[in-house]
């Protein structure tokens, strides 16, 4: 197992549903549901985590699902 | 004894396809809590809510994040009507509602809301002239069911969607009766809040419910507590659907609910509903030339597959009974939770005796069931 931490483009949303909804509208490959980092919040909750430079095509996405999200940040993960 | 011929469909749908016993299987032996971690299992319950939030939405003319899941239509007609209304409020019901409409609205009178209630004539056809009478300048919403549970009449909702948005009104609607048999478009009706349950015709298990909320509507929670969101804020999240949904979801019944919905999206709305309503009104029309039959409703209004009749002056119990005793059949009897309309149509005594079907029945059923009101009615006659 890599045990590297590499920077990632994570995304939270503001329910549950959205962050579902964002799975259903990524294809394989554009990233995948994790628990929400602390660096984020220290709560609960699901987070969308792809490479980086998915940004702006998971964007585009989002707003073409009607999907709101509540913060989209770079952090350094597992 | 014969097989059990089940005509009570619009308390519970029996039988459901067998896809929803194997869906709620499925889930419970393999769901963790929906919305509760990332996990494969927690994950695998969130998918399946979302995926019932979809398909119910798309039955009803919603959005899957304005569609909240709740234990049954009774929860999702109190929180639209506590999270709506207030003592300030003034609203308009009919005499057809089922308490789960009347007693949250009796409640909120109690602490001095305004109500009024718009009544039927001989036949059950509501007094559609009487919303715009009971009108009041602190007129808030319209609380109404869109079939009658105890004659099966349906409401014209384009016609209190026109009168609610003329009077800036919400509408609030009770769909027990006809989510998933009969057509809705809620947003394009202008429905405001859509309650539903799933235990009848969505085909789902019983503990399933939901309410599709209009855009940009807020409704204030009934409860508070557990979101899996944000749970170092001392507030409740507040955006939908999960606003109104605290605790955790009965996952493992709404993974029921999705093979319900999905059975009924695969198979056509209009196929179940033509289907029903060709049952009914072939047993309308095999009971109403039994002498001492007496059947409620207007046969010439639109109405859910429900008949409701009662056996000269019989107690209406104890037709069930033999009915249930005697011929294995089960309808359901008495007052129905629908005390205004049995009131207004004078059967508080005697209670009434409904029939209510699904696509499930058979013709021949419906010749088993005529055959044995004949009996107990020729019984009775002869007394």
């Amino acid at each position: 197992m890599d045990r590297t931490k590499q920077p990632k483009l994570v995304i939270t949303f503001p329910t549950t549903t959205a962050a579902m909804a964002m799975e259903a509208a990524c294809q394989a490959g554009q990233g995948r549901l994790i628990p929400i980092p602390r660096e984020i919040n220290g709560g609960c909750g699901l987070a969308w985590c792809a490479e980086p430079q998915l940004g702006d095509m998971l964007l585009q996405v989002m707003a073409e699902n009607n999907i709101s999200y509540q913060e989209k940040r770079i952090i350094s993960l597992y | 004894m014969t097989d059990m011929i089940y005509f009570d469909n619009a308390a519970t749908s029996l039988p459901k396809p067998p896809a929803v016993g194997h869906a709620v299987l499925e889930a419970i032996n393999t769901f963790g809590g929906a919305g509760r971690g990332g996990h494969p299992a927690a994950l695998a319950a969130s998918r399946c809510l979302f995926q019932a939030r979809k398909a119910v939405a798309r039955l009803v003319g919603s959005a899957a994040g304005r569609t909240a899941f709740t234990a049954n239509a009774t929860d999702s007609l109190n929180i639209a009507i506590a999270g709506l209304l207030t003592r300030e409020d003034h609203v308009i019901t009919t005499v057809l509602e089922h308490n789960s409409v009347l007693r949250p609205l009796y409640k909120l009178r109690s602490q001095g809301m305004g109500l009024s209630i718009v009544g039927i004539d001989q036949k059950g056809n509501l007094d559609y002239d009487g919303f715009r009478r009971l009108l009041r300048p602190n007129s808030k919403a319209v609380v109404c069911t869109h079939a009658s549970n105890l004659t099966g009449t349906i409401t014209n909702l384009a016609f209190l969607a026109d009168f609610c948005q003329e009077n800036g009104l919400l509408l609030i609607v009770d769909a027990s009766q006809t989510a998933g048999v009969f057509p809705i478009d809620a947003d394009k009706l202008g429905i405001d809040v859509l309650c539903f349950t799933g235990h009848k015709g969505l085909l789902g298990p019983q503990g399933t419910g939901g309410l599709c909320i209009r855009q940009g509507l807020a409704v204030l929670p009934l409860k508070v507590g557990g979101s899996g969101l944000h749970s170092y804020d001392e507030i409740h999240p507040a955006d939908m659907p999960e606003a109104l949904e605290a605790g955790t979801a009965n996952a493992h019944g709404i993974a029921g609910l999705l093979a319900g919905v999905e059975y009924i999206l695969e198979t056509g709305i209009d196929t179940i509903r033509n289907k029903e309503l060709e049952l009914a009104q072939c047993f309308r029309q095999g009971i109403s030339a039994i002498p001492g039959v007496h059947i409620y409703g207007d046969p010439d209004s639109p109405h859910a597959p429900i008949v409701t009749m009662n056996i000269g002056s019989m107690d209406s119990s104890e037709a069930g009974d033999r009915l249930a005793t005697l011929y294995n059949i089960c309808v359901r009897t008495g007052a129905h939770c629908a005390p205004l309309a049995h009131l207004a149509l004078g059967t508080r005594e005697q209670g009434a005796v409904r029939f209510s079907f699904s696509s499930f029945n058979t013709e021949q059923e419906i010749q088993k069931g005529i055959c044995a009101v004949a009996e107990i009615a020729a019984e009775w006659e002869q007394r």
